[in-house]
């Protein structure tokens, strides 16, 4: 979502570079942040902002695995099973974890779009295996117990968020 | 005593501080007291002397020594640009984000005193995009450092002033490699430039820019406080100094682990990582991530400085060791690495994008039942290929997975040939 109040923090950050330019990767996670994934409309936006064209800003997109151009769940899961989380369990661990979410092997989003579960590579945190990011946020030396938890958690607070927002 | 070859912990004071991310702890226990120094006692020459004397080698992989990295920068053209290398993507490496996150403030001294050294008044942190929350402390010790008249203008009321910006990348391995990175802060494809012009000649805004890691900049406080003597008493004459060995896989004790470079490995493995979970034997030892060769039984005696890795035929790049006991099938390994570059190579060339493509294809052939026995050979003919012939280090570094588990573990392949 592009409105204003976006636009104004791009405009707060503006000043810390050379180039309108270099703030594409600032700009384009602004205009996530509100539903996890870009549409067209969020990357004109940008675009525009940052006078850039269309198909430039769609380029540097792709080239980035942070940026989405297909909805997604609320909280995006992703589960490191690179090699050094692999040796501590992680691979089995992330299994379970797909099949309690209902989701095939290679991951997807759930159902209810409230869970999307990925595999990514490493996320600088293998000491402390089994380890995801759900939204950036890191969750690590997880067990199946508190990866449920975790879960619960964040359905009861997004029922929350749409029970109080009108 | 923090272990046998350190006293005290010099990067990692984290672990001996409680709360030294706070501005107030740092300061009483010595924190900006090179800052201060430097601005009052040194010229910017004299800085870069000391480091360059002290021959602090870069932490992010290369080694290249870091006083001699900032001498290159001409003393002409302005601006100039420090860029802190926070990319931290390499499988198994882990430091960087517990130097930022635990010990942020003396980050931000060894960036300072490098900006004061090269005369930048501008500072970027380029971290990966997964760095987002460990960016937030780091962020709130920036703001401590600037109410406390540490960055901004006139730092400690002299004539010195630099400003420190934090940016997020978004998910790609090769925004590490230098060049790339600077692409990447100025808003286009991570992918990397050609060279000649070095950076430091023609670096972000294609103006002269130091790059260094979290880790190099933050040896550089202590070094500044305490002489270069006194840095190069740690170490070996050639890898002089500290470093942090990040520990994975199959330890008991995963985790960093600060020692003076020449340690040996086995004390790193056995005493501080408490060797194998199961008690098995240790198979095989990867020094650097992914990127390295992987380290045979008859090489576990080795030393951990630049040197003695060579000598194994290795390297010892970003330190970050990952132990396999024997009950791994080095193929299994060997994949898992190969789907890490085939993911990672960012397209530019096609010995990299085709090749990776191809070490994918073909090890996926092999390890479900479908291969031949020369599909093994195939293997070593494709990373042959990529050899030299790749735009940047990626492509070379892919190849290393493959030609150490081959030549090392070659009957862990042929356990899947049945045709
Ligand atoms: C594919 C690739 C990935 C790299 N990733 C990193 C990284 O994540 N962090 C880092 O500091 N250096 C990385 N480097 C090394 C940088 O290019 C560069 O040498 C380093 O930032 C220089 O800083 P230093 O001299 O302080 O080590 C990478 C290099 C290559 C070729
Ligand atoms: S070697 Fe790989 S990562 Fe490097 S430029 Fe070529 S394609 Fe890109
Ligand atoms: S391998 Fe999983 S966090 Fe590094």
């Amino acid at each position: 979502m592009w409105s204003e109040k976006e636009q104004r923090e791009l405009e707060k950050m503006l000043p810390q570079y050379n180039t309108k330019r270099s703030a594409v990767l600032s700009a384009l996670y602004l205009a996530q942040q509100e539903k996890n994934w870009l549409d067209d409309d969020d990357i004109k936006a940008v675009a525009d902002a940052l006078d850039l064209t269309v198909t430039d800003v769609h380029s540097v997109i792709g080239f980035y695995t942070l940026f989405r151009k297909e909805p997604t769940g609320k909280y995006i899961i992703q589960f490191c099973t690179d090699l050094p989380c692999a040796l501590r369990g992680a691979t089995k661990f992330y299994h379970e974890l797909a099949e309690q979410l209902g989701l095939p092997p290679e991951g997807g989003t759930t159902d209810d779009n409230m869970f999307t579960l990925e595999e990514v590579v490493c996320i600088a945190a293998c000491n402390n295996a089994p380890c995801c990011q759900i939204n950036l946020d890191y969750h690590e030396n997880l067990t199946h117990e508190e990866m449920s938890n975790i879960l619960s958690k964040l359905r009861a607070k997004s029922e929350k968020e749409s029970t109080t927002q009108p | 005593m923090t272990n046998k070859y350190l006293d005290k912990h010099v990067l990692l004071r984290n672990k001996d501080i409680p709360n030294i991310r706070d501005i107030n702890v740092y300061i009483a226990h010595g924190g900006y007291d090179a800052l201060k120094k430097a601005l009052t006692v040194m010229n910017p020459g004299e800085v870069t002397q000391v480091v360059k004397t002290a021959n602090l080698r870069g932490r992010g992989g290369a080694g290249f020594p870091a006083g001699v990295k900032w001498s290159f920068i001409p003393p002409n053209v302005k601006p100039v640009y420090v860029v802190v290398n926070a990319d931290e993507s390499e499988p198994g490496t882990f430091k960087d984000r517990e130097l930022m996150g635990e010990n942020p403030h003396q980050v931000i001294e060894g960036i300072i005193l490098c900006a004061f050294a090269v005369g930048a008044e501008r500072a970027y942190i380029y971290g990966r995009g997964e760095f987002k929350n460990t960016f937030v402390p780091l962020k709130k010790a920036i703001d401590e450092a600037y109410n406390n008249g540490l960055l901004g203008k006139n730092i400690m009321n002299t004539d010195f002033s630099m400003d420190i910006f934090l940016h997020l990348g978004a998910g790609a391995y090769i925004c590490g490699e230098e060049t790339a990175l600077l692409n990447s802060l100025e808003g286009y494809m991570g992918q990397p430039r050609s060279r000649p012009p070095f950076p430091a000649a023609e670096g972000l805004y294609a103006k002269p820019t130091v790059i260094n890691n979290v880790e190099t900049l933050s040896n550089v406080p202590p070094i500044i406080l305490n002489g270069s003597d006194w840095y190069r008493r740690y170490g070996t004459e050639r890898s002089p100094g500290i470093k942090i060995f990040s520990l994975s896989g199959h330890v008991k004790n995963p985790g960093n682990y600060e020692l003076p470079l020449g340690a040996p490995l086995r004390y790193l493995i056995e005493e501080l990582g408490g060797g194998t979970m199961s008690g098995l034997p240790i198979k095989g030892i990867l020094p650097a991530g992914a990127s390295a060769p992987m380290i045979p039984p008859e090489h576990f005696d080795v030393m951990m400085d630049y040197e003695s890795m060579a000598e194994a035929n290795t390297t010892l790049g970003s330190a970050s060791f990952i132990v396999m006991d024997e009950t791994v099938d080095m193929a299994w390994a060997a994949e898992k690495m190969v789907h890490f570059f085939k993911h990672e190579s960012c397209g530019k060339c096609s010995p990299c994008r085709e090749g990776n493509y191809w070490l994918e294809q073909v090890m996926h052939r092999i390890r479900s039942g479908k291969g031949t026995s020369f599909d093994i050979d195939l293997l070593t003919k494709i990373t042959h290929q990529m050899t030299d012939n790749c735009f940047c280090p990626l492509g070379e570094f892919a190849v290393n997975p493959i030609n150490a588990t081959i030549k090392h573990f070659r009957s862990d392949y042929e356990k899947y040939i049945t045709l």
